[in-house]
């Protein structure tokens, strides 16, 4: 009761914010700017509009998350707004808690608008729906999910730019990441490929979001990988919020 | 009366600066609230009164020391249920109306919607908000945003309020309508915890004050107690007579026109200035008594502090 009373007041806070509608009508912009890309294409046309239409709704989507997200629990804190309300019974986790679903779902209701054009864009074009961009999209809104849960972590102890440039290295740390695999396999067996692999346990691999390739060039996936994607994700965000709440409880509001 | 706020040896201390220095703010600070008091917080700017009111509000945590609200630690749920708090210039979500930031506050305490309607207004009224019902947040006023405060604490009718500086940021007339309701609150059975720097505003409502300076309570007490009724020096205006006569009797404080102000410390004195006065055909305008005030005595102990 205490956490939905945070979030919907996060929500109202995030969607009344004005970043998020100059990024959405970006988004827009991108997305309708796949179309006339795909006009200067030679091939296949389709191909262009889903690729360059999934990573605009991903790329805003993430760019939403940070630029709202490490703000949050910051503006709380230099605003003071935080004096009252944790002099209230609430504990400091329902807060963060409260927070961090607020903005999902503000960021819920920004995919679900982008996808809505992405989907038009492409009706209008084939005139037949794939379900598996649907799919994609759900991919890309479970890694804003994860992203968001850094950027709030990461909100808890530092100032809004610096949270930024944090959680925007994770994110493309965690696209980066699987370069590591090769590197694995051209080092000798011996202390430097152990260290590897165990930084390669530690980084995030945002890759598992990304189904963006097989579904445009219309490859087979696994249903399992779908499954160890979405879990991953459940995963790595709890331990994510964990360490958020954790910092957060031990906080002086000076 | 039993004591719903008990602070025993306060300590707090700081990490300040690039290569952190520890700088003690809180340096034992004890001290007991009974029920259905009006307690006085005083202390200069920076004396810790604020820090003290952080940690009993569970905001920072205490190096040592111990805290009961209600007989609750302070970060319990439960001992907040009944606290209200008024922070120092409150700052509040901006982008929500006076309506729905109520509205919102309400929610934490898990009002019912019947509940919730009639708080609102009955607490809007009480500040005399009403009209600013429907207006963001971000268009008040300094003492809007006080009276807005002042509800959000009322909100969950709590039997234990804090109020950091609330005369501040106010004017005369919204002043002297908050010390009603401070008063009124009082009437009503409810412990007022209002830690402030404007002397006169304690004086006038607070039955017990506390002293801080430097992090320490240094004095504390009912006022009677504090305050002695002993006249302390006699403010005598006058006119008509050459500054140099009265060189003698009292000390010349300021003089406009003809007018003196006269400090006269010694009750023999006065007689002996009304006779020189009358001899010389003078005029005596006011005379005024000054016992000790609350000031008096907290520019005394904040000087020897």
């Amino acid at each position: 009761m205490k956490i939905r009373a945070i979030a919907l007041n996060t929500f109202k806070e995030t969607i009344r914010d004005r970043i998020l509608y100059l990024l959405f009508f970006f988004a827009a912009i991108a997305l309708g700017f796949s179309r006339l890309l795909a006009v200067l294409t030679v091939g296949d046309r389709v191909k262009i509009i889903k690729d360059v239409g999934l990573a605009s709704i991903s790329i805003f989507g993430v760019l939403m998350a940070i630029l709202i997200g490490t703000g949050l629990v910051y503006k709380e804190i230099d605003k003071k707004t935080i004096y009252t309300l944790l002099a209230k019974p609430i504990r400091r986790w329902q807060f963060l808690l409260g927070k961090f679903f607020g903005l999902v779902l503000t960021l819920f209701i920004m995919t679900l608008a982008m996808g809505l054009i992405f989907v038009i864009i492409v009706l209008l074009h084939t005139g037949k729906l794939d379900g598996r961009m649907l799919l994609a999209i759900l991919f890309i809104f479970l890694e804003l999910i994860l992203i968001t849960a850094v950027a709030i972590l990461f909100s808890c102890f530092s100032t809004p730019i610096l949270s930024s440039i944090f959680t925007l290295s994770f994110y493309l740390i965690g696209h980066l990441s699987w370069g590591l695999e090769t590197l694995i396999q051209k080092t000798r067996p011996g202390t430097g490929r152990l260290a590897l692999r165990g930084l390669s346990a530690i980084l995030p691999d945002l890759e598992n979001f990304n189904f963006k390739t097989e579904i445009v060039h219309g490859l087979a996936i696994d249903p399992r990988f779908y499954l160890f994607s979405a879990l991953y994700g459940l995963v790595y965000t709890l331990f994510i919020l964990a360490l958020a709440v954790l910092i957060f409880k031990k906080r002086d509001f000076i | 009366m039993a004591a719903v706020l008990k602070i025993e040896n306060l300590f707090k201390s700081f990490k300040v600066g690039f290569i952190p220095k520890k700088r003690e703010i809180l340096k034992g600070v004890s001290l007991s609230v009974a029920a259905g008091e009006i307690f006085g917080y005083l202390g200069p700017n920076g004396a810790g009164k604020t820090t003290t009111l952080k940690c009993v509000l569970g905001l920072i945590f205490p190096d040592r020391g111990k805290i009961e609200i209600f007989g609750h630690p302070p970060l319990s749920a439960k001992g907040k249920e009944h606290v209200g708090y008024l922070p120092e210039n409150p700052y509040f979500y901006d982008y929500l109306t006076a309506a729905e930031f109520l509205d919102f506050y309400a929610r934490l305490f898990g009002l019912s919607k019947k509940d919730k309607v009639d708080k609102i207004a009955t607490l809007l009224r009480l500040v005399g908000m009403e009209k600013a019902r429907d207006l963001q947040l971000r268009k008040f006023s300094r003492g809007m945003l006080q009276r807005v405060g002042l509800a959000q604490a009322l909100i969950n009718d709590p039997a234990l309020l804090f109020f950091d500086e609330p005369l501040g940021g106010l004017d005369p007339l919204g002043r002297k309508e908050l010390r009603d309701i401070i008063v009124r609150l009082k009437q009503e059975g409810k412990t007022i915890f209002l830690s402030s720097h404007i002397l006169q505003d304690i004086e006038m409502i607070c039955d017990r004050v506390a002293i801080i300076v430097g992090g320490r309570v240094i004095s504390q007490g009912s006022l009677q107690s504090l305050i002695s009724e002993r006249v302390l020096f006699t403010e005598v205006t006058l006119s008509g007579i050459d500054p140099a006569d009265l060189v003698d009797l009292g000390e010349p404080v300021s003089t406009l026109g003809d007018r003196i102000l006269l400090k006269v410390f010694q009750e023999d004195n006065i007689e002996n200035l009304m006779a020189l006065v009358h001899e010389r055909r003078g005029r005596i305008h006011s005379l005024v008594p000054r016992t000790e005030t609350l000031e008096d005595i907290f520019v005394e102990m904040v000087r020897q502090g």
